[in-house]
């Protein structure tokens, strides 16, 4: 056996050339992949005209505002109120708007999973007009339904139902596909009919998958609330902006501390029900 | 002669049907409980809310009146010349639409490299000190739970419109979300080869290096492209605050009515979004297949 030091190096390098070699074709494909994404990045930079002097201005800025922002303060007590109400309308629309479209989701993506429908057509319909309505955004659809049914938190609902439903849609489909197709063929072997398989084959297995996804979506659903308001359809965002727009800083991160709290908050108990969901079906 | 079922005792087949009562019963409490705990939340959220359904039922109607007027005047005896002037704004907007995929291409990768660089101090496995790996865990977790498009109105403020606070919102967001992902793949891998460049004496920035990027670099390749494919839709409503693309063009079509505008860039973004998520999936798959040729 030999030990690997300086002296012997050049002699194990002469009897296995090719591990010692350098791989050019694998060294030019990095350096291509490489000099492409910086190639892009500089580009970028270039094209969209990106004053880089400003940078240091700007951070000095940043750390004035960031100085301003301490000690987080709401200013007075009808403002804090006025700050919970809002975080209270977030909520809501979090919430409903996550409901909404996991209820209207449920429905369609059965329409466009390819083993409970299987008409091609049906199925790449479905499949499109779900991906256009995801590739919306959530801010426009808000934008769209304050002037449906004007500002407030209402119309924040609304667009989160509409966006939801579009990622709800695709998410539950491809759950759905992915269930075991064991259950539905002893159904149908059984004699029940297609309506059958899917009650008592598919649903069983697929509903606590949704449940989890629907709730892992509440967390990042009470994010997208909270900035909604900026367009004007209620909740904390509306808050949010106009205080930024008035240069009140120590207002501001009071609001971003609100935001912070009530968004792990969210997150720590939809990740305990998760759990409690997913444990349960793992015992059953 | 007839074959002997083996019958239960009554008192113990009375003991199994009761147990099997008392299980439904509990099941269907609990449903029941789970339910009425659904609908008092629906009824609070929705007198939280604003929810008004007389004015929904109401006004309803303007929301599909509103996709029809956003339906342009064709027809099929002067459709290029229809179709022309309901894309009258194209090459503007072709040229927005690519800034837009500039500012998530610019952020995405910013801020990846800055969640390649943090990552490694989050993890657990790889970092001894408890404060460091903390500190930075919070760091990313402050970075990823503000919206981006709070930075960005913040730093529109800081930075002056223009592409350039979008880009920044954009990597910092990146930054805390990737560098959470990131953190997760690295506490997840093989530690053998870690302990080897420990064990032949590499420093930690050795044992990075050679222990763990060769072992996460396709799963960061591919959090990352799932990050750019978000950030394009992220950077699409960047203008509605100011920070560059075509969300100015479109907010401004939106607040002004000119409801033929807003359908043309909507589709224009639809459009673009599907290709980039159609792009970033193909190459997605093609590295998780590297990923399990080379385990």
């Amino acid at each position: 056996m030999i030990a690997l030091n300086s002296e012997n190096r050049a002699a194990i390098a002469a009897r296995h050339p090719e591990i010692f070699r350098p791989s050019w074709r694998r060294r030019s494909m990095i350096v291509t992949g490489l000099g492409a994404a910086v190639g892009v990045f500089v580009f970028g930079i270039v094209q969209l005209d990106i004053p880089l002097n400003r940078l240091s201005d700007g951070i000095f800025m940043l750390g004035g505002f960031l100085r301003l922002m301490l000690p987080p303060d709401p200013g007075s007590w009808a403002l804090a109120l006025t700050c919970l109400h809002a975080l209270g309308e977030t909520l809501s629309i979090a919430f409903l708007g996550t409901l909404g479209g996991a209820l209207l989701a449920f429905p369609a993506s059965l329409l466009a999973a390819r083993n409970v429908v299987a008409n091609r057509i049906i199925h790449f319909l479905a499949r499109r007009s779900l991906d256009t309505v995801r590739g919306v955004d959530t801010l426009i659809w808000a934008l769209i339904w304050v002037g449906v049914v004007g500002l407030g938190p209402f119309a924040g609902i609304l667009a989160l139902v509409c966006s939801d439903f579009g990622t709800f849609g695709k998410l539950f489909s491809e759950a759905i596909e992915a269930a075991d197709k064991k259950p539905v063929e002893g159904i149908q072997a059984a004699g029940g009919n297609h309506l059958h398989g899917v009650r008592f084959g598919l649903l069983p297995q697929v509903i606590p998958i949704l449940l989890s996804q629907v709730l892992y979506y509440f967390e990042s659903n009470t994010r997208s609330a909270t900035i909604i308001g900026i367009v004007g359809a209620g909740g904390i965002g509306l808050q949010l902006a106009e205080q930024i727009r008035v240069l009140e800083w120590q207002k501001v991160s009071f609001l971003i501390l609100l935001i912070l709290v009530a968004v792990s908050a969210i997150d720590w108990m939809s990740s305990r029900l998760r759990f409690a969901i997913i444990g349960r079906r793992a015992i059953a | 002669m007839r074959a002997a079922i083996p019958e239960l005792p009554q008192a113990r087949l009375r003991e199994l049907t009761d147990h099997y009562a008392s299980a439904v019963a509990e099941k269907r409490r609990q449903l029941w409980l789970g339910s009425a705990l659904l609908v008092g939340a629906v009824l609070a959220a929705g007198w939280m809310g604003d929810v008004d359904p007389w004015k929904f039922s109401e006004n309803f109607w303007r929301f599909p009146a509103y996709f029809a007027n956003m339906v342009p005047k064709f027809s099929f005896t002067s459709a290029w010349a229809d179709l022309s002037e309901w894309f009258w704004g194209l090459p503007r907007w072709t040229r927005l639409l690519g800034d837009t995929l500039l500012i998530a291409y610019v952020g995405t990768l910013s801020g990846a490299i800055g969640g390649f660089v943090l990552c490694f101090l989050a993890s657990a496995n790889l970092v001894r000190s408890r404060t460091i790996v903390f500190l930075t865990r919070r760091a990313l977790e402050f970075c990823r739970t503000v919206p981006e498009i709070v930075f960005a109105l913040i730093f529109v403020l800081a930075f002056g419109l223009g592409p350039l606070p979008g880009v920044l919102a954009l990597a910092i967001h990146t930054m805390g979300a990737l560098g959470k992902q990131f953190a997760e793949v690295v506490e997840n891998i093989d530690s053998k080869p870690i302990e080897g460049v420990a064990a032949s004496g590499g420093s930690w920035l050795q044992i990075v290096r050679f222990g763990a990027v060769p072992q996460v670099l396709s799963n960061f390749a591919s959090y990352a492209l799932l990050r750019f494919e978000y950030n394009v839709r992220g950077a699409a409503v960047m203008g509605f605050v100011g920070a560059g693309g075509i969300g100015q063009d479109l907010i401004e079509a939106v607040r002004k009515f000119y409801f033929t505008d807003v359908s043309a860039i909507l589709l224009l973004i639809v459009a673009t979004i599907m290709i980039i998520d159609f792009i970033t999936e193909r190459v997605r798959h093609h590295l998780i297949g590297l990923q399990g040729a080379g385990t």
